[in-house]
């Protein structure tokens, strides 16, 4: 028989270990990998991805019906929401306080306290905070959101080059995790978190956003620059070493094709289970780059992904 | 892996006799490298080196084609592990199974939606790509009725699955013609396997689980009774056992030359997966890691359309970014006094923006200008995307016409085309949008009357 000797890379480097949670609060562990994604014969590959769960601390306008019928009438309580959410079996809570949007109710950090502090004791899941995405706000709320979550390890975000000094300084404060985030690409990736660890913020509090293209919808350069960021870390660059966030379901869910059911080809197929397998395969194809958490919007696509996790898990 | 020419050069007899028509035997081997000439030319080069060049010159993975028509399957030879190191050649075969247990009538609707399935994408037509058989019934009449069925309706590629070899023997009788592959040869049946696949000169699959050195084991076998092209199937079906697999397979082929593995690799999703769902999911892991044919057990064009966009997006040269056809393109279903925004054509530029317009309750008109694929910063920088640009596009596709109002919106980074492509477009009223695709949807709420 001819003899087969599987080439082993020899990675001499490996991703942080991030901590999220904890002190009383569900903790769990991301990142931690010596391996590329599941590739258990070759390296350790210790800590299963995450799934997250999207809540709102505003019901959502725009959201597709059938993601609402899916939640019903928790959308309007980010507590019952994320209760909900861990009855769905969410890993992590993915609050996004979106009502502090100049469009959509322009509220500040008193309201951001107040939700914070509801969802913090409506859930003992870690949580993930983000912003509305506007820099002043963001930095209004998340500050806000940090002193009320101080001592939970929650991760916050966005943190981006214009606001990585408040957020880094929140972070070091309270003692949390800075979801550092650059437009699709490793060298502006690895910058961030050089100026993040230069103001004091340790290697072991980042978590990387790549930014997420959904399927169709720029999923290639995602997966490529997860791709080049894994390799870099593991090749040694603790610059990029970081576990992976990735918001798999706002990307896909955004789109034409999960939104839309009328007026569309019939090529595409049943508008709902079009929109799950869209937002499965943009998760599962960048859980397959290296994504250690994925935010997910759909309670289908969560047991999917879920089963789909164990399965690449097992040895 | 490709030689150089000093490399070649240790194998010619370096006498310089010039009957190839070079000056020197280095001379020769440097043309050879470059692949300009062929090693024949050389009337005294040794059977050994002639075998070895041979075996050097070979590609990693070996091209296979199934099928024999214009929609034939071309697979394998590929060159890297990783997207972003060069690119991925040959996107995967979809095929999708039919069983001849199956009611008859049932094959035949099946075989004629996919046949006909077809969704356009970026200005692609993306269609699945074949039809395997399986001759589940174990009976020869049966699969032959099956075969006999399928090809009535498509000549679409096939694969032919049945491990009984006398059963494939009657069959490819009748449509070796159209050069199925053959599924499968196994330790056990390699030799007749073999021998069909020699005699209608059909690609054949070798299908063993044991481990890739038994997998190996039944390939040179066939490969030592003659058969050139081979398709690999280690027999792993679930995620984690087939990404390692089919990793496994790719690294021995890519970093150790082994040739012996060195073919395209078919994958059964369906075998593993508890639902279509899932076989969606796992048929996505076969494109991005390493699968050549992929054989569907669902069809619904709710799990195609993603696969078949999935397949486009990972098979796109990441050097040659896909760029949008310029033009004025519809988000939403705009009227004629409907925003009109204007940005470049680098696919990501248009995704990132037509997506936040579909998401911003304004259906809007985009109008997309040739930039050659650059962003809509590099663009300008670079000096395809001015002021000239966005009114030669504007008058080109007759904006004018489509829309009742005279507002065009700029994006944020180019806020400085202002003033010139007012002077260029007179009657119009020239707006700064926003820097980010993101906050689109916020400026037209605020700016845009409507």
């Amino acid at each position: 028989m001819p003899v087969v000797e599987v080439p082993i890379e020899k990675w001499t480097g490996k991703v942080k270990e991030v901590r999220l949670g904890g002190n009383g609060r569900r903790s769990e562990v991301v990142g931690g990998e010596a391996t590329l994604p599941f590739l258990h014969f070759e390296g350790s590959f210790p800590n299963r991805p995450l799934i997250a769960i999207d809540v709102r601390d505003c019901e959502p306008r725009d959201w597709s019906p059938h993601l609402v019928a899916a939640w019903g009438d928790v959308l309007a309580d980010p507590g019952a929401w994320a209760r909900k959410a861990v009855e769905f079996g969410a890993d992590i809570i993915a609050l996004s306080l979106r009502s502090a949007h100049p469009e959509e109710g322009n509220t500040g950090a008193d309201e951001a306290r107040r939700t914070v502090d509801k969802v913090l004791s409506a859930v003992d899941l870690p949580l993930v905070i983000t912003g509305p995405g506007v820099a002043e706000k963001d930095n209004e709320v998340l500050v806000a959101a940090s002193e009320v979550a101080k001592g939970q390890r929650v991760a916050l975000g966005n943190c981006e080059e214009k606001n990585h000094r408040t957020i880094a300084a929140a972070c070091i404060a309270d003692g949390h995790v800075a979801i550092a985030k650059t437009p699709i690409e490793i060298n502006l990736a690895k910058q961030l978190n050089i100026l993040l660890c230069d103001v004091g913020l340790s290697p072991d509090s980042i978590l990387l956003d790549p930014t997420t293209g959904a399927l169709g919808y720029g999923i290639e350069y995602t997966y490529s620059v997860m791709e080049r960021l894994r390799l870099a870390g593991l090749g040694g660059d603790a610059m990029t070493a970081m576990p992976m966030i990735c918001t798999a379901g706002e990307e896909s869910w955004r789109q034409k094709e999960s939104k839309v059911s009328e007026g569309v080809p019939e090529a595409w197929g049943d508008p709902l289970e079009r929109a799950l397998i869209w937002e499965g395969v943009t998760a599962s194809m960048l859980i397959a780059a290296g994504a250690d958490i994925v935010v997910l919007r759909h309670p289908r696509t969560v047991e999917r992904v879920k089963a789909v996790i164990d399965k690449l898990m097992r040895v | 892996m490709a030689l150089t020419g000093i490399e070649i050069y240790k194998f010619l007899p370096k006498t310089n006799c010039k009957e190839c028509g070079f000056p020197t035997c280095l001379a020769f081997a440097m043309k050879l490298a470059a692949r300009g000439v062929e090693l024949s030319l050389c009337p005294y080069v040794s059977e050994e080196s002639k075998q070895a060049l041979e075996a050097a010159a070979r590609p990693p993975i070996r091209l296979v084609t199934i099928g024999a028509g214009e929609r034939r399957i071309e697979v394998g030879n590929e060159v890297v592990m990783f997207r972003h190191e060069k690119t991925f050649y040959h996107p995967p075969g979809f095929v999708v199974r039919v069983k001849d247990t199956d009611p008859a009538d049932a094959v035949a609707s099946l075989v004629d939606e996919v046949a006909g399935y077809s969704v356009e994408r970026v200005g692609l037509e993306l269609r699945l790509d074949g039809f395997a058989v399986e001759n589940e019934s174990k009976d020869g009449g049966n699969f032959f009725k099956c075969v006999e069925l399928v090809t009535s309706k498509t000549d679409l590629p096939l694969i032919l699955m049945s491990e009984d070899p006398s059963i494939m023997g009657q069959v490819l009788e009748k449509v070796a013609s159209a050069k199925p592959l053959i599924y499968a040869a196994t330790k056990e049946s390699w030799d007749k396997m073999a021998e069909l696949a020699l005699k209608h000169r059909c690609p054949l699959a070798v299908h063993e689980p044991a481990g890739l050195g038994e997998l190996a084991a039944v390939v040179e076998q066939v490969t030592g009774a003659g058969v050139e092209d081979v398709v690999l199937d280690p027999g792993a079906r679930d995620f984690g056992e087939s990404l390692s697999a089919l990793t496994q397979l790719r690294r021995l082929a890519l970093k150790k030359s082994f040739h012996l593995l060195g073919y395209p690799i078919i994958t059964f999703p369906g075998e593993a997966a508890t639902s279509m769902e899932e076989e969606a999911l796992l048929a996505g892991q076969h494109v991005a890691k390493y699968a050549g044919i992929i054989v569907l057990d669902h069809f619904s064009p709710s799990m195609s359309y993603p696969l078949l966009t999935l397949r486009l997006n990972i098979y796109t040269d990441p050097q040659k970014p896909i760029q949008m056809t310029p033009g004025i393109y519809e988000i939403g279903s705009p009227k004629q006094e409907s925003p009109l925004c204007v940005t470049t054509n680098f696919s990501l530029t248009y995704f990132s923006i037509a997506g936040e317009l579909e998401s911003s309750g304004f259906p809007s008109w985009l109008l997309v200008c040739d930039t050659e694929g650059l962003s809509v910063l590099t663009s300008w920088a670079a000096g395809k995307f001015d002021a000239e640009k966005i009114a030669k596009t504007v008058k080109e596709f007759n904006v004018a016409e489509r829309i009742s109002h005279r507002n065009v919106i700029l994006p944020g980074h180019v806020a400085v085309l202002r003033g010139e492509l007012e002077e260029e477009l007179p009657d119009w009223k020239v707006m700064v949008g926003p820097r980010e695709a993101v906050d689109v949807g916020g400026f037209l709420k605020q700016h845009w009357a409507g």
